[in-house]
């Protein structure tokens, strides 16, 4: 039966189904030739910024009037493509929402800081290289096969690696871009080494082919599944920054421009986690089925493994946090813990009485959404107030910037799982799922780690509020933070030690009078002129698209933190387990 | 039917503090005593109104009529898995009063409102201050009327939130060490509070109720019903296994019983704080801006007590009376040890930290006692310590202004040349010494009555504590007050009008709880007898 379904092609009626994705891969294409068409001297950032953030709602449009269409009819039913392999269902349309809201306000981010960073080269492709990226996740959002997941994998991974590596002229990006490829493949050929040992023992790649496989394979091929699942997990923990996978994301994100961090930090790790839940949930979850002792044993395992991850997750991301000083590693760290709160209602699986993991995890990536997306929002008008990235830039903010240090404090609150904010009741749903399961060892990690993460996010409240000063770095703290390091033109900074390098860039900065490299005569005055007016002084100024983010995002979290149940009832009306993973002739 | 039955007064109570800092976030930041005088006015609204609701109160009926509930929160949970029974998280806004709230309550609104008087003397970003302020109140109020497990959790940490910054803004030198102590301690607390919380409402909280199609199975965060579940243990017994797919949700081992407890007792007891968890607040005493360890020492440490007894006692009764001698020997070594540690003490907010550590032994000791009078004696004590430790900071904070210090050795002989704050300093000592006809004395003597009757032995041994308690307070105040005086001294001012109000309204409240002892216990008599009474049969029946 599978056979004979795979290779079929994609219909004309079906581009109607795929359009949130078909139109962002044209607006992709479209933007790359209005690239090259723009006169040199037209602003990259407002042109191709603007038009790449209007693709992104009118794909989320597409999508939010394909998720009414669909629940519209009862019951709601799953649209199934190209032989099952693409499936249109409430999960990968809300996952599909998520990504095009959390990339819409990455480009937000990037409007307001690109023009002034003078370290990115290629105004035109920061912004759409975002596209194909938002599109491999939603690809991977509404995969009902191991492949068409993969291709989606790749085409987010990919375009991520290029997108991390756009600060040419800084070394760290450079750094950070060389190794998220690496260690992206490497995660990639894991992936893709366990999916060739699940298709091994099951004869498919179809989700639905291998649920109903599973038990016979699990019976004559135990320790293939095991390897498989195991192999696919340790290439998804890579992905989601899990620890003890996750030691690459900090030096991406410190590498990468902030809002590319922001996007990795939100929508790269909510897709993939999205496509954890989705391939446990649709295989594993059912290996046990029909009485299989050893088909349930693996699905404990799995899931103990699931949880396993998230402990160390936790409590790693947490205990790392206490000694960074970095808000950018600080917030990687911190996506660390939080993809440990994420993996529990994955882990905790499904009980009789106990299946809204889906809402729980949903509900979490939002509130995870707004206060990451809005920290890192706040970090960019500050890192640039100040020219640095570290703990320190806050100091004193309460003076510089009072309604922005009001804003980031909810968005700590929220961080730190505190009431009144989105992040608490996320937690609390996860907790209480988590108990409902009688996985009492995991709530009292869950407990502990946000215990200790208090520490460290209020080490942002300290800064903010309890100290004064500018938030500029002494000339010896410069000395230890390679932060601004740039390339010189010829490359040689490579070749040098750090503090050489460093004190090169004095020097060279006593000569041209910045220290935020020399400016590229290939690039005219429009960038020397911007860097010049960037120069940190420690005054903040909020850029529009900046500020809206901010707002928006932390007002969002209060308001989530007050009022919960819209959401809720919103996920939950949409979304069935029933219906979206599982067929209903099951 | 009262008129404020009628109406959702309790509400009312809990949101006034919004209405201040509405108010004080819209004025202009410069304008300092504006911003003060609305805090001060702002704070007077839940006074006013606790003391409408006080006297509203019926003593024999408790606090029914009042009660409000609203769902807040439901949250399906198998939609997916079962379709014979659906099951939900629920959780309510539901606020409620009773003879043991009631006093805490009143406390509360007296000592802030007091407190806020205190912070005159605020000397930077006022703005901020006191909306952080209005927030701890409304977090306070909030935990003394919540009867929702997570309504009751989000407000405690709303207090934690608010004194954190209240104290690391604006206390004095080492106040973001003090800030970072009391967050992680009470973080703590309250993260052990949320598992237990968690725990509780996986397995007591649950309920049936008819629903349209059939029943509806509830997980409930209401207190009502985890309490009614507790006392009823047999609740489930009949439920036909089926219908929850074989699986009993009552499932509440021995075991479980015990862990939640001393889960409880913990988490409480760091807040309380319980001896080997106390080193937190002496940071906060030392550091923290005045009117804030009136607000701490005064209505914080209570909330510890007040947990420990609405959820510790009333929830588990069973495991507190076997844990009683426990009690009763940690409230003694509570006792002894801030005792002696008081009188070792040269700073005098010192001596009155490791005092409260002491008086806060005095209230395990009454709920160890468990009897009605050791009972009452306990929230008699909370009620009276709040005072009595809210106007001894308040002196502290105005004589520190004046002297700049408030090391024993570095003042002395104050009574001459501040004669009105050195009499009201000494009659709060004599309260917190438990002199007869002023509050402290009811408190600590219907504790040890209380355990007198149950366990001599360790009766003894507190009155010891007694002795001590006269001992370190006379010592210090009296050092203050009398003896040399020092020459820089000489010229002090005497308490100016606006610090001498609050003194003397918390005195007047000090000396009518020790005269009128029955205005505080009849309220209180209701809801311990109630208790009792429940305790009694179900040690009768099982």
């Amino acid at each position: 039966m599978p056979g004979e379904t795979l290779f079929e092609p994609l219909r004309w009626s079906d581009i109607g189904i795929m359009a949130p994705e078909l139109v962002l891969g044209a607006w992709f294409v479209l933007l790359v030739v209005l690239d090259l068409l723009l006169p040199g001297r037209a602003s990259r950032r407002s042109w191709i910024g603007g038009l790449t953030l209007a693709g992104l709602l009118g794909a989320g449009v597409l999508v939010l009037l394909r998720m009414i269409d669909m629940n519209g009819s009862e019951p709601a039913e799953v649209i199934s493509l190209l032989g099952d392999s693409y499936r249109i269902d409430d999960f990968g349309s809300l996952l599909k929402l998520f990504v095009l809201a959390g990339t819409a306000v990455v480009v937000l981010l990037g409007l307001g800081t690109a023009e002034r960073d003078s370290a990115i080269t290629d105004k035109g492709e920061y912004f759409y290289l975002l596209l194909p990226a938002a599109m491999g996740a939603m690809m991977m959002a509404s995969s009902g096969n191991l492949i068409t997941l993969y291709i989606g994998l790749e085409l987010l991974s990919i375009t991520s690696y290029v997108l991390a590596g756009l600060r040419r002229k800084s070394l760290l990006s450079a750094e950070a871009t060389f190794k998220y490829v690496i260690t992206g493949g490497v995660s990639s050929a894991f992936i893709l080494f366990g999916m060739s040992y699940l298709y091994g023992v099951t004869g498919s790649v179809q989700l639905d082919a291998i649920r109903e496989a599973l038990p016979a394979a699990v019976a004559s091929y135990e320790a293939f599944v095991y390897v498989g699942f195991g192999c696919m997990l340790a290439g998804f923990a890579v992905k989601i920054a899990a620890a003890p996978f996750h030691a690459w994301s900090l030096d991406v994100y410190q590498g990468a421009p902030t809002p590319v961090a922001a996007f990795l930090a939100v929508v790269s790790k909510g897709a993939a986690l999205a496509m954890v839940l989705r391939i446990l949930f649709s295989t594993v979850l059912f290996a046990g089925v029909g009485g299989s002792v050893i088909g349930t044993a693996l699905k404990d395992d799995i899931l103990f493994a699931v949880l396993l991850v998230a402990a160390i997750s936790m409590l790693l991301g947490t205990l790392a946090a206490l000694r960074q000083k970095n808000v950018k590693r600080l917030l990687a760290l911190s996506g660390v813990a939080n993809a440990g709160y994420l993996l529990v209602p994955i882990g905790a699986g499904v009980t009789m009485t106990h299946s809204n993991n889906v809402t729980e995890l949903i509900f979490y990536l939002v509130a995870y959404l707004l206060m990451t997306l809005g920290a890192f929002a706040v970090l960019t008008v500050v890192g640039r107030s100040v020219g640095h990235d570290e703990l320190k830039g806050f100091a004193g903010m309460y003076y510089r910037a009072p309604w922005t240090a009001a804003a980031m404090t909810a968005l700590v609150l929220s961080l730190a799982g505190l009431p009144v904010s989105a992040g608490f009741f996320g937690k609390l749903f996860i907790l209480l799922g988590a108990a409902n399961g009688k996985y009492y060892w995991i709530v009292a990690v869950m407990v502990l780690s946000s215990v200790i993460s208090y520490y460290f996010y209020f080490g942002l409240v300290r800064q903010m509020f309890m100290r004064s000063g500018d938030g500029m770095l002494s000339e010896r703290e410069r000395l230890s933070v390679s932060e601004y390091e740039s390339l010189d033109e010829s490359g040689s900074a490579r070749g040098r030690t750090q503090a050489e390098s460093v004190i090169g860039e004095l020097a060279a900065g006593v000569e041209d009078g910045g220290p935020g490299g020399q400016p590229d005569p290939a690039y005219g005055a429009g960038t020397a002129a911007a860097d010049l007016e960037g120069r940190p002084d420690g005054t903040v100024r909020v850029p529009v698209p900046t500020g809206i983010v901010i707002w928006a995002c932390a007002i969002l979290t209060l308001a989530l933190g007050i009022f919960p149940q819209p959401l809720v009832a919103v996920i939950d009306s949409v979304f069935s387990i029933l219906t979206d993973f599982v067929p209903m002739d099951r | 039917m009262s008129f404020l039955q009628d109406i959702p007064i309790l509400t009312f109570i809990l949101l006034s503090p919004l209405l201040g800092l509405a108010v004080i976030l819209l004025l202009p930041g410069q304008r300092a005593a504006w911003i003060k005088r609305t805090a001060i006015l702002a704070t007077l609204i839940p006074l006013a109104l606790s003391f409408w609701l006080y006297a509203d109160y019926d003593r024999a009926k408790g606090g029914e009529g009042y009660d409000e509930a609203a769902e807040w929160l439901t949250i399906p949970i198998n939609n997916d898995t079962n379709d014979t029974v659906e099951m939900l998280f629920s959780f309510q806004y539901a606020l409620g009063v009773d003879g043991l709230s009631l006093p805490l309550l009143l406390l509360t609104s007296i000592v802030t409102a007091m407190a806020a008087w205190a912070a005159w003397h605020v000397k930077k970003r006022w703005k901020a201050f006191f909306g952080w302020f209005m927030l701890l109140e409304l977090g306070m109020l909030g935990v003394f009327l919540a009867r929702d497990l997570f309504l009751f959790f989000i407000f405690f940490e709303i207090t934690l939130v608010a004194t954190y910054f209240l104290i690391g803004v604006w206390g004095y030198y080492n106040r973001e060490r003090a800030a970072n102590r009391f967050l992680i301690y009470n973080g703590i607390g309250s993260a052990i509070m949320l598992v237990a919380f968690v725990l509780l409402v996986n397995t007591a909280g649950f309920r049936i109720e008819e629903a349209a199609g059939g029943h509806q199975y509830i997980y409930s965060g209401s207190y009502a019903d985890i309490g009614a579940n507790m006392a009823n243990p047999q609740a489930f017994v009949h439920l036909p296994p089926e219908a929850t797919g074989g699986v009993n949700p009552f499932q509440m081992s021995e075991g479980m019983h015990w862990t939640l407890f001393i889960l409880l007792l913990v988490a409480f007891g760091i807040k309380l704080p319980v001896f080997p968890f106390h080193t937190w607040m002496l940071k906060v005493h030392q550091e923290a801006p005045p009117s804030v360890v009136m607000i701490h020492s005064g209505i914080l440490l209570k909330m510890g007590a007040y947990g420990l007894i609405r959820f510790g006692l009333f929830l588990f009764p069973e495991q507190a009376r076997e844990g009683a001698t426990m009690l009763a020997v940690l409230g003694v070594v509570n006792l002894l040890y801030g005792a002696i540690l008081a009188f070792r003490q040269t700073e005098f907010k010192l001596v009155l930290a490791y005092s409260s550590i002491s008086h806060m032994g005095i209230v395990l000791i009454g709920l160890a006692s468990f009897n009605e009078i050791g009972l009452q004696g306990a929230v008699f004590q909370l009620v009276s310590h709040g005072l009595i430790s809210a106007l001894l900071f308040l002196i502290v904070g105005s004589l520190y202004e004046r002297t700049g210090t408030t090391e024993l050795p570095r003042l002395g002989g104050l009574a001459r040349s501040m004669p009105f704050m050195s009499g009201v300093l000494l009659v709060a000592g004599m309260a917190s010494l438990g002199l007869p006809g002023l509050s402290g004395f009811v408190g600590e003597f219907l504790s040890l009555l209380g355990l007198f009757e149950t366990k001599r032995w360790l009766t003894a041994a507190a009155a010891l504590g007694i002795v001590l308690t006269a001992v370190y307070v006379l010592r210090s105040v009296l050092g203050i007050t009398f003896g040399p005086q020092r020459e820089e001294h000489t010229a002090l001012r005497d308490a100016r009008f606006v610090e001498a109000l609050p003194m003397i309204v918390l005195l007047a409240f000090i000396l009518l709880l020790g005269c009128f002892p029955s205005a505080l216990t009849d309220t209180v008599q209701m809801s311990v007898g109630g208790w009792m009474e429940q305790l009694l049969s179900s040690r009768s029946g099982g």
